[in-house]
């Protein structure tokens, strides 16, 4: 900021007066308060904005619940619930800021669940080994997430008119394959495996901790994560510098698709079952968390941490709810109420951030 | 309304954003029935004291007189009531809704609700024939109509509201020749009419055509305010826009065009149907070539073709002796070849994404190790090429949003600099870019070629391709009507050559 005004001052020869290079130096000062500001309606402070809405949520639950609200138990509780919202969250991160949107994360999650515990239920399953049923959920996630990317990227339909037919005949398939029965478990070493704890912390919430380091890495450290920003924030630029958006938009697609998978996997680790009914509406979930993280639906700019944080901030309501016997319409409302009041906010931090 | 006092009148207007003055005491003076110039540099506050006329922008000091009266400008709809209307750069009409429906956008002529679609045509087209331009339907969409009518439409939007001064953010940018005699005649009438037009342009020789007095803004202050135009030389202008006096704008050539050995780019019999043919051309290390031709000739769109962002039906590009796949943008980039594309904001840059992010992105991969990204290696290489270029202000961390269109273009550059491209696209590379900023991109490209890079530039003004080229193709309806060295054809052949067809 001192070296700009400075060059500045240099240039302005005949015309410089003492005044316009007081005037300079004024703006220099006034360019350190920016700087602070900037800072504040950047990613930092957009998310301590929602660090103290996640603070506001625990303190009513330490105020109503008390005990039974902090505790390490609860805590697990909280985590466990946000766990597969959340990895799908993330996945589903990457797909807006890369300027788009999938509606259907909720049924490929459902038909992944399904197809993987086919193998664990029938005849097969005495010969099955469990790694089988992770490598299916993943496969069927991919495969999903791949065909709405390719006819997306290549066919040129809207993301939301094509994740929209996915959700229909991704859960209707899913609905053929289980004939609209639950299917339990049986293999054994699924269960043991993903409903395990590791030194008290549940292995569901570890994944979650992992993929959420591994999609941080990923957006802010690698070149996919630095195209995907490109392609979401100007995809006619982007393809001019060479970046082949086409593929970049079609990997994203994947990149949900396999989260949806991995989530699956532990929904059916928490519950024992695979289901046509799993992970319905599981879609507004993600996409509210991604919203009230930071995101803009616009593409182009979004944080993995306000991702997370949006994730647990409904995870958290929700227990608050519970404990204190509230049903879940009225949680419905409340939840609406948090997506308005984030909305506004974030629009007021962007035109700031416009404006300087 | 007597005549000494002026229309407008605004003095000591300060306009300050977090960590930038953006107007520091300006004057201006409008009086009714003249077309008053605003020059000035990008960066200058043009856009800001626009914006403070049409009250999308509220001064922190200053007055602003109206017919005489103090006024405060306190939101868009009082500026309008007023009498001010602005016709931004961008266009900002729906592109879906017909010419009618967007002149009385707002204020939609209606009985109890019901809207009057009879008297509203009729209104529209009495609009549309004061502006001269009687043969625009009335029903028509809009996003159908050339960009030259699609102004005409603003115009008559401000028209429909009682319009008494009239702020014109570049609008000849857009146009070719004979839209900008016709969007003269139209100034001129309105004039006569007692509007008052303020009008903004880079292109000086406009000025001096249509305008009667200027005012001169720098660095967010007024240098000059109602000088006549008549009775100031161009050169004056330029001091005063720059603080320095420009006599040489080119950089001279070498010594020779070197046409020898192989070309770095070779394009063979390329086509794109319904647009342009049999387009040969080759470039050899060291050469610039510029492309001539009228707006729609297809001068673009070979670059474009050549580049691989459309695909052509026939011929191939060759670059270094490789072919280049067809319609693939990436291919190309490998291959070395770079564009800095015609509408810089909306193709080239990343506006809301830092600089230095702007110049890595054609070479992330330079910059990764199995796929991770060394961010401080990357800043530290476009904080070298961007210095290298004279970017301000300086710190490869700013948004690209926040500088001026002729820095913009500096970003553009140092992307294929920092690529180390082997063939460098220009469309229009001083578009938007004002007088002091030009020179200096003229500079980085002849230097670009001296190192070696085969450069081919588009431009809409014949003095740019004649004044930086060794080579020159006109272009013509879709084919290459002369190639020639730029040293042995003057600006009114070339013109010439461009205007044949039609006049035939």
């Amino acid at each position: 900021m001192s070296k700009h005004s400075t060059t500045h001052g240099v240039e302005d020869t005949a015309t410089a007066s003492s005044e316009t290079v007081r005037v300079e130096h004024a703006a220099a000062e006034s360019g350190g308060t920016s700087r602070a500001a900037g800072l504040m309606s950047g990613p930092f402070g957009r998310n301590l904005g929602l660090v103290v809405a996640l603070l506001v949520i625990c303190l009513v639950g330490v105020f109503t619940a008390g005990d039974r609200f902090a505790s390490v138990n609860t805590a697990m509780t909280i985590l466990r619930l946000a766990a597969v919202v959340g990895v799908v969250s993330i996945g589903m991160t990457f797909v807006i800021i890369g300027g788009g949107i999938d509606l259907s994360v909720g049924a490929i999650l459902a038909l992944s669940s399904v197809w993987a515990t086919t193998f664990a239920t029938q005849a097969m399953a005495a010969d099955t080994h469990w790694l089988v049923m992770v490598f299916v959920a993943l496969a069927v996630g991919g495969a999903c997430g791949l065909v709405n990317g390719v006819l997306i990227a290549y066919g040129n339909i809207v993301p939301f008119i094509m994740t929209l037919a996915m959700l229909a005949s991704a859960r209707g398939l899913a609905e053929i394959i289980s004939e609209r029965r639950t299917q339990i478990v049986t293999v054994d070493g699924f269960k043991d495996f993903w409903s395990a704890d590791v030194l008290g912390v549940p292995l569901l919430v570890i994944i979650f901790a992992l993929v959420s380091v591994g999609g941080w890495v990923l957006l802010n450290r690698t070149t996919f994560g630095r195209r995907t920003l490109a392609v979401g924030g100007n995809p006619e630029a982007a393809r001019l510098a060479g970046i082949n958006v086409k593929r970049h938009t079609a990997l994203l697609y994947v990149l949900v698709g396999l989260c949806c998978g991995l989530a699956a996997l532990m929904l059916i680790g928490r519950t024992s079952t695979g289901s046509s009914t799993h992970g319905t509406l599981l879609e507004l979930d993600a996409i509210a968390a991604v919203v009230i993280g930071g995101t803009l639906l616009t593409g182009g700019r979004g944080t993995i941490v306000g991702t997370v944080i949006g994730v647990l901030i409904f995870s958290t309501l929700s227990i608050v709810f519970v404990l204190n016997n509230q049903d879940s319409s009225t949680q419905a409302v409340a939840k609406g109420l948090i997506i308005v009041v984030a909305v506004l906010l974030q629009q007021r931090l962007a035109r700031r951030s416009i404006s300087t | 309304m007597s005549t000494t006092e002026p229309l407008l009148r605004m003095s000591g207007v300060v306009k300050r954003f977090p960590g930038v003055l953006a107007l520091g005491g300006v004057e201006l003076e409008v009086r009714a029935g003249e077309v008053h110039c605003l020059l000035g540099q990008n960066g200058a506050g043009k856009s800001t004291l626009i914006k403070v006329l049409s009250a999308s922008y509220q001064p922190d000091e200053g007055e602003i007189h109206w017919d005489g009266k103090q006024v405060a400008l306190s939101s868009p709809q009082v500026a309008m009531r007023l009498g001010i209307s602005t016709i931004y750069q961008e266009l900002d009409l729906v592109p879906d809704l017909s010419v009618a429906e967007n002149i009385f956008l707002g204020h939609e002529l209606s009985t109890a609700g019901f809207s009057q679609r009879g008297e509203t045509i009729r209104r529209t087209r009495e609009l549309l024939e004061r502006l001269g331009h009687g043969e625009i339907q009335a029903t028509r969409s809009v996003g159908r109509l050339s960009p030259a009518a699609q102004q005409i439409v603003s115009m008559a939007r401000a028209l429909s509201q009682n319009t008494r001064l009239l702020v014109l953010d570049e609008p000849s940018a857009v146009l070719d020749q004979g839209e900008v005699d016709n969007l003269f005649r139209v100034i001129r009438d309105l004039t006569a009419e007692g509007v008052a037009i303020v009008y903004i342009s880079h292109r000086l020789d406009e000025i001096r055509q249509i305008g009667d007095r200027i005012t001169v803004l720098k660095d967010g202050s007024t240098v000059a305010s109602g000088l006549a135009v008549e009775d100031t030389p161009t050169s004056e202008l330029i001091e005063l826009m720059t603080g320095r006096s420009i006599e040489y704008v080119f950089p001279p050539r070498g010594e020779t065009a070197p046409t020898d050995g192989e070309p770095v780019l070779e394009v063979i019999d390329l086509e794109l149907p319904g647009v342009f043919s049999g387009v040969d051309l080759s470039v050899h290390a060291g050469e610039i070539v510029g492309l001539a031709g009228l707006v729609g000739a297809g001068r673009s769109e070979i670059l474009e073709t050549l580049y691989g962002a459309r695909r052509p039906s026939a011929g191939t590009v060759r670059v270094l002796g490789r072919e280049l796949r067809r319609g693939s943008v990436p291919d190309a980039v490998k291959a070395g070849v770079g564009l800095a594309p015609e509408e810089r904001k909306s193709q080239g840059l990343l506006l809301d994404q830092a600089i230095y992010r702007n110049v890595t992105v054609s070479s992330l991969g330079r910059f990764a190790r199995l796929g991770f990204l060394d961010s401080r290696e990357e800043r530290r290489r476009a904080r070298e090429v961007t210095e290298s270029l004279d970017t301000r202000p300086a710190g490869v961390d700013r948004l690209v949003r926040l500088l001026s269109g002729g820095n913009q273009q500096k970003v553009v550059l140092s992307r294929w600099l920092l690529r180390e491209c082997k063939v460098l696209l220009l469309d229009e590379p001083t578009r938007g870019v004002d007088v002091g900023a030009r020179a200096e991109i003229y500079a980085v490209v002849r230097s670009l070629a001296d190192s070696g890079v085969a450069v081919v530039v588009v431009s809409s003004e014949v003095e740019e391709v004649l004044g930086l080229a060794d080579r020159v193709l006109v272009v013509r309806e879709g084919r290459v009507v002369h190639e020639g060295p730029a040293s042995e054809i003057d600006e009114s052949r070339v013109l010439d050559l461009v205007m044949e067809g039609s006049a035939a």
